[in-house]
This record gives C-alpha cells, structure tokens and sequence, in this order.
C-alpha cells in the first residue's frame, strides 16, 4: 500500500513539472495566470503591472518600430489607448526585439517613435529579452489581454481581422474582448491569427 | 605613351565589359518578372496539398522581412542542387499588395530568384494562417515542406544545412 501510495506520488510529481516545463516552452496559455514583470518605460522609469492600483486590466502589446506589421497597427494601438484607458484598461507596449538582431529598435530608435507618433501609454524596452518568453510572444504585433484581479490571460491573438487595412476591418478582437470583460461577460473569441514579424534575437 | 595608355585602358574597359556580360548569360538564364499571381488562400491552398512524386518545400516570406531575405539563398541553393531530385520551391510572399510593383518584383529581378514567387493576398489572416497549420501562430519566415508521405511545418529561419537535412528526411521516405 505504501509502495502504491508512493508511485502515486512520484507520478504526481513527474506530470506536473512535465506540464511545468511544457508551459515555459510555450507561454501563457488563456486562462493561465501572468507574473508581473519590471521594464524600462522609454521615460527611463522602469513599469510594473502592479504600479496600475486603479486598472481592471490590461492590453499587453508586443510590437516594434521596424515591423510594417507593427507600423500598419499603431494608430490602433493609439486608438485603443485612448479608447479604454479612461475605463480601467491600459495599454502596455513591449519591444521584444534584441536591438544587435534588429537595426533601428533600439531605446533610443524607440523613443524617438513614440514621441513622432505621441505615445500616450509606455512603451517598454524588454532587455535582455526575458519577458516575452515567459509570455510565449513569437512575432510583432502580438496582443495579450490581462484582468487585473486575478492576473488571468484573457485573450492572445491580433488586434482586429484585417492586419494589413485598417480600412477594411469587419471584426475588432481586442475590443470585443475588453468590451465583454467590462460587461462582466466571458469573452467569445479568446484566440486568433494574423501575419507578423518574427521577434529578432541573436 | 599617353596615347596607347589611354588606348590600351579603353582596350581593358571594352575587354572586361564584353567577358562580364559573357558570364551573365552563361550563369545563369533568368528572365525578369513583369507579374507575379496574386492568390487568395482558396486558390494557394491545391499548391499545399499536391498528391504526386514530387516534394514541395513552400516558403512564406516579404521582402520586408529581413530573417526572410536571409535565407532566401538557402531555398534558391536547394532549388538548384535537387532541381533532378523531384523537389520543387515556391516562394509565397506576403508582401503588402501596393507594395508588389514597386518592392516585390524589382527584389526579384535585382536577385534573380529562379524559384516561382506567388503573392498570398487574403485578409483573413486568423483563418488560413491556422489552416495551413495548427502549429503556426503567423511569424515570418516559416516554412512548409511535404510530398504525399509526410508533411511538416516550421515557424522559424533556416540555415542551409539544417533546411537540406530536413529535405533529406523526406527524400528518404
């Protein structure tokens, strides 16, 4: 009985760094829980999670200057921000790129964006590149949206359907998404695709 | 002196030009693109799915995309040694549609690639992206390579020598 009881135990053990070692391959999953992290906001402040008392949630945005993907979406990034901070949801922007692997993001290039396009959420340099694997992030942009409460992933995926035109969008993912969580509602769609640059490290 | 200096120089110039243009045509025999087809995924898709004795290795790319440019003499090398070997490449760009007159085809007449270059043009990125595979969250480069025994799928850069050992597991099938 003790021999079972022990095997038992063992086998617990084994499944669950197994499952343990399988997240931190890949990343958040939705529904998992996120760690907060500290980065150096283009301020030279450095940002948590945490420092937002009053947020309901957030709208993780992995992106960069030199991506067109990125590009092509920062007017509705801009949009969002503008759209749901005032309603508990801030946008935060993560550079993932490893600026010797990628010419022209370093903090310096992104400064100088963010005050070109007038970034009104910070828009933080990942250095060392060690929060966006943790997140599972490949490419630029990629969107992950966080409730503050539990700290849950709530959705992972594009902003809206139609990456390239913003002209042409018939679906808004990220706002369908941050619309239900305000409701209360469990959101419908909680992962979806679209074309982006692989984020660049040596 | 001077004369035949410069005479002999003009000699030299003509000489170099002449064996120049010599190698060109010797090299190699591409012929510029004036179009390249421009497909929504329902009309890519039968190029993923071909059921004869052939392999293809497809490459999803743009010339934006700079890990993309990289490796695009990798595919273009692989192309040329097993052009006898029953493989094929095709190169599927993912460039932005204005962009294909003034970026794409000039990128593909400056680099002479002999592959066949299609353009995937279809906004319904969250449909075809998992369609093509399940495994692939939509970064660029990745790349498809199959024939009728087996199908894989790679979300990330290739080297040459890791690209023509993949190639080589599915020649062995």
């Amino acid at each position: 009985m003790k021999n079972i009881k022990t095997i038992l135990l063992l086998a617990v053990v084994a499944i669950s760094t197994a499952a343990f070692t399988f997240k931190t391959d890949s990343g958040y999953l939705v529904g998992d829980t996120i760690e907060d992290f500290s980065l150096k906001n283009i301020n030279d402040t450095m940002i948590s999670l945490a420092d937002y008392k009053d947020a309901k949630g957030f709208i993780i945005i992995f992106t960069c200057n030199m991506c067109p993907y990125s590009v092509a979406n920062e007017d509705r990034v801009i949009a969002l921000d503008k759209k749901y901070k005032s309603k508990g949801f801030q946008v935060i922007a993560i550079n993932p790129n490893d600026p010797k692997a990628s010419a022209g993001d370093s903090f310096k290039d992104m400064k100088a964006r963010a005050e070109e396009k007038g970034f009104n959420f910070p828009y933080l340099f990942d250095e060392g590149q060690k929060v966006y694997p943790k997140f599972g992030a490949t490419k630029t942009p990629h969107v992950y949206i966080v409730t503050k409460n539990d700290m849950k992933v709530q959705y992972i995926g594009a902003i809206d359907n139609n990456s390239k035109n913003s002209d042409a969008v018939s679906e808004k993912y990220v706002e369908n998404t941050v619309d239900y969580l305000l409701a209360g509602k469990k959101p419908t769609k909680t992962t979806t695709r679209a074309i982006g640059c692989s984020i660049k490290v040596l | 002196m001077k004369k035949s200096i410069l005479v002999l120089s003009f000699f030299l110039v003509f000489f170099s030009c002449k064996k120049n243009a010599e190698k060109i045509v010797v090299v190699d025999d591409f012929k510029p693109v004036k179009v390249v087809k421009n497909y929504n995924y329902e009309q890519l898709k039968p190029l993923l799915e071909k059921d004869d004795d052939t392999t293809y290795i497809v490459n999803f790319w743009a010339t934006w995309c700079a890990p993309c440019v990289v490796e695009l003499p990798y595919f273009e090398k692989i192309k040329k040694e097993y052009a006898t070997k029953n493989v094929e490449v095709l190169l599927v760009s993912l460039d932005f549609p204005k962009q294909v007159d003034k970026k794409l085809i000039p990128f593909i007449n400056k680099k002479k690639l002999q592959a066949e270059v299609v353009l995937l043009d279809d906004a319904n990125e969250d449909f075809w992206i998992q369609a093509i595979d399940e495994s692939w969250t939509g970064a660029l480069p990745a790349t498809l390579i199959y024939n009728k025994k087996n199908r894989k799928f790679y979300e990330q850069s290739f080297e040459y020598e890791t690209l023509e050992n993949e190639l080589k597991n599915f020649l062995k099938l």
